[in-house]
């Protein structure tokens, strides 16, 4: 079984978002950059179902620049046996998604996995245009993957439960938790991962179809009205006449 | 040229989401001059689908098909396609769902559209340029976008915008067929399992939310969430440390790798407020933080705020709510 695992190099999520001057791009200046939460979940289940397989092969992509290549290393490092870059900034999540589709495509792999969304563009779209780019079904989001063969059982999300749906290689599944518990690197995989594969290889495609206009910040709060313990039910007054919330 | 708005059913009910929906829809095809048509998706029933004329919609398409009940995202993505072909629809606008976001960026390669999630906003449109405010980086910033597809698809962000109501109008509801075969439905599910949701509020649905941390000392202590929420009609959360261990299911988990959610009123009980659980609830109209650390850091996004304990405070919320009713 081939496994594709893509991932996003995102802000750490403790970071305080800020822009250019302005206010055209995210300022990355003193940022540690880490693997997508979301997408550990999809890297660590494909080594996983690869170990219990015993054959098979994991391989890691991702869209970005030379500066993403340390946290390639660390997914290397996790267990994956390979990797790709395509050597391009993320444009938008189609742009993304036509990069991911032709590296498919061409490497034929069983498995495309990634997580639900990246914790920066919040998109939630990429899954469903590589499926769609490819012809073949997507299954979003997954909070729990089982091989069986060619066949895949996996649980969906829905609101308000989850559905059990089967499909057959190849197919894409945008990963979440409780898939699995996301593993950190060891000594001897931080080791291997230095002569392990990394291709870098350039972008195709067409120019993108939604561009960033501005960012900006939430206004800021006015500050807490603080309510005394012992008088606590004029909460519910202040809620319902100052707020008008209930 | 219409506006199509895809609404979302179950039970028979249009989901609370997909009237916010039809609603923006409906001021979107206001905007250009236009009308604004729905697709129905799920348990539909027509009566309910009529009433769509409240929210401004004028026409409803419903395709009877039986096995559309459940979400099968490529005959979804397929019964909307048609649709958005017969209606020559330029602009399509669904909920910012695990079922929009599936369908919707499916939606958008085989129509070739821009699209753009997380939406919190009307349009803005001036001549070519069509741009929408979405929520970025996880709730702490905002973007505006520009779309330049001929063709837009924009998914709306829950609780974002609101329902307007005009009492006593109905849309017309017309049988539609897309012509879905066999082969639509190979990703069907082969089961559906509904969770029991407190008091029967849908968290990501939900107007009103209580929820509690690790401050709650542990599951058996959940009554007191339950009884507020119940009191309130809200939805019931929690933190991600209460879901790591097994206190409360995933699904009530909200926070940056949780659930994003957006609801008018969100009462934190004995969460302390990292950035990471921030991130899932920031957007909401007024949040209230219940805390005896007089230094959490979530007294400092927070609208209203009790120092104190729990266990003491939350029985006098929930008495306080009861004696309002």
């Amino acid at each position: 079984m081939k496994f594709l695992v893509c991932i996003s190099n995102v802000p750490d999520t403790t970071t305080k978002i800020a822009f250019t001057p302005d206010n055209k791009e995210f300022n990355k200046a003193g940022v540690q950059f880490v693997i997508n939460p979301w997408d550990e979940y999809a890297l660590t289940r494909a080594i996983e179902l690869k170990e219990a397989a015993g054959s098979g092969t994991v391989t890691v992509l991702n869209v970005g620049e030379a500066d993403t290549e340390p946290n390639i290393r660390k997914a290397l490092a996790i267990g994956a046996d390979d990797a790709i870059r395509v050597n391009a900034a993320p444009q938008d999540a189609y742009f993304v998604a036509e990069q991911i589709a032709a590296i498919a495509k061409e490497g034929a792999y069983d498995v495309i996995l990634m997580g639900k969304e990246s914790i920066d563009y919040n998109g939630f779209q990429v899954h469903g245009m590589v499926g769609e780019m490819l012809g073949i079904p997507t299954v979003a989001p997954a909070m729990k993957l089982d091989m069986s063969g060619n066949t895949a059982t996996l649980e969906r999300e829905i609101e308000g439960g989850k559905e059990i749906v089967t499909v057959n290689t190849p197919f894409v599944a945008s990963c979440q938790q409780p898939m699995c518990e996301p593993r950190i690197p060891n000594m001897r995989g931080i080791m291997t991962a230095r002569t392990k594969p990394l291709k870098v290889v350039p972008a195709i495609g067409e120019p993108a179809r939604t561009t960033v206009a501005e960012f900006a910040l939430p206004p800021k709060k006015q500050g807490v009205k603080l309510i005394d313990a012992e008088n606590a039910g004029e909460l519910i007054k202040l809620l319902r006449n100052e707020a008008k919330v209930i | 040229m219409s506006v199509l708005v895809v609404v979302e059913c179950a039970d028979g009910e249009v989901k609370k989401s997909s009237l916010e929906v039809a609603s923006y829809g409906a001021q979107v095809a206001a905007q250009l001059g236009t009308t604004a048509t729905a697709i129905a998706v799920g348990h539909a029933n027509e009566a309910n689908l009529a009433k769509l004329g409240e929210q401004g919609i004028t026409k409803v398409l419903f395709d009877a098909e039986p096995r559309l009940k459940d979400f099968v995202n490529n005959a979804y993505t397929k019964l909307i396609a048609t649709a958005a072909e017969q209606e020559q629809a330029k602009i399509i606008v669904l909920a910012n769902s695990n079922i929009g976001a599936a369908v919707g960026s499916r939606l958008s390669v085989r129509l070739k559209a821009s699209l753009a999630t997380n939406v919190v906003e009307l349009p803005k449109i001036a001549g070519d340029q069509f741009t929408v405010k979405r929520g970025a980086f996880s709730g702490k910033a905002f973007s505006d976008v520009v779309l330049s597809g001929d063709r837009k698809i924009i998914a709306v962000k829950k609780n974002s915008t609101e329902a307007k109501h005009d009492a006593g109008k109905t849309a017309e509801v017309v049988s539609f067929a897309a012509q879905l075969s066999d082969a639509d439905f190979a990703d069907a599910p082969t089961q559906v399992i509904m969770q029991d949701q407190a008091g029967g509020v849908l968290l990501p649905e939900a107007a009103l939310v209580v929820s509690g941390g690790r401050g709650m000392k542990g599951p058996e202590n959940w009554g007191l969430i339950e009884d507020l929420a119940k009191a309130l009609g809200a939805g019931t959360a929690c933190s991600k440390p209460v879901s790591d261990v097994d206190w409360r299911p995933h699904h009530e988990h909200v926070g940056q790798t949780g659930i994003t959610i957006s609801p008018n009123l969100y009462i934190a009980c004995g969460i302390s407020g990292a950035i990471q659980h921030l991130a899932g609830v920031n957007s909401s109209k007024v949040i209230v933080v219940i805390n005896k650390d007089p230094e959490a850091p979530f007294f400092k996004a927070a609208d209203y705020g009790i120092v104190g304990d729990v266990f003491d405070i939350l029985p006098k919320l929930t008495a306080a709510v009861k004696a309002l009713n």
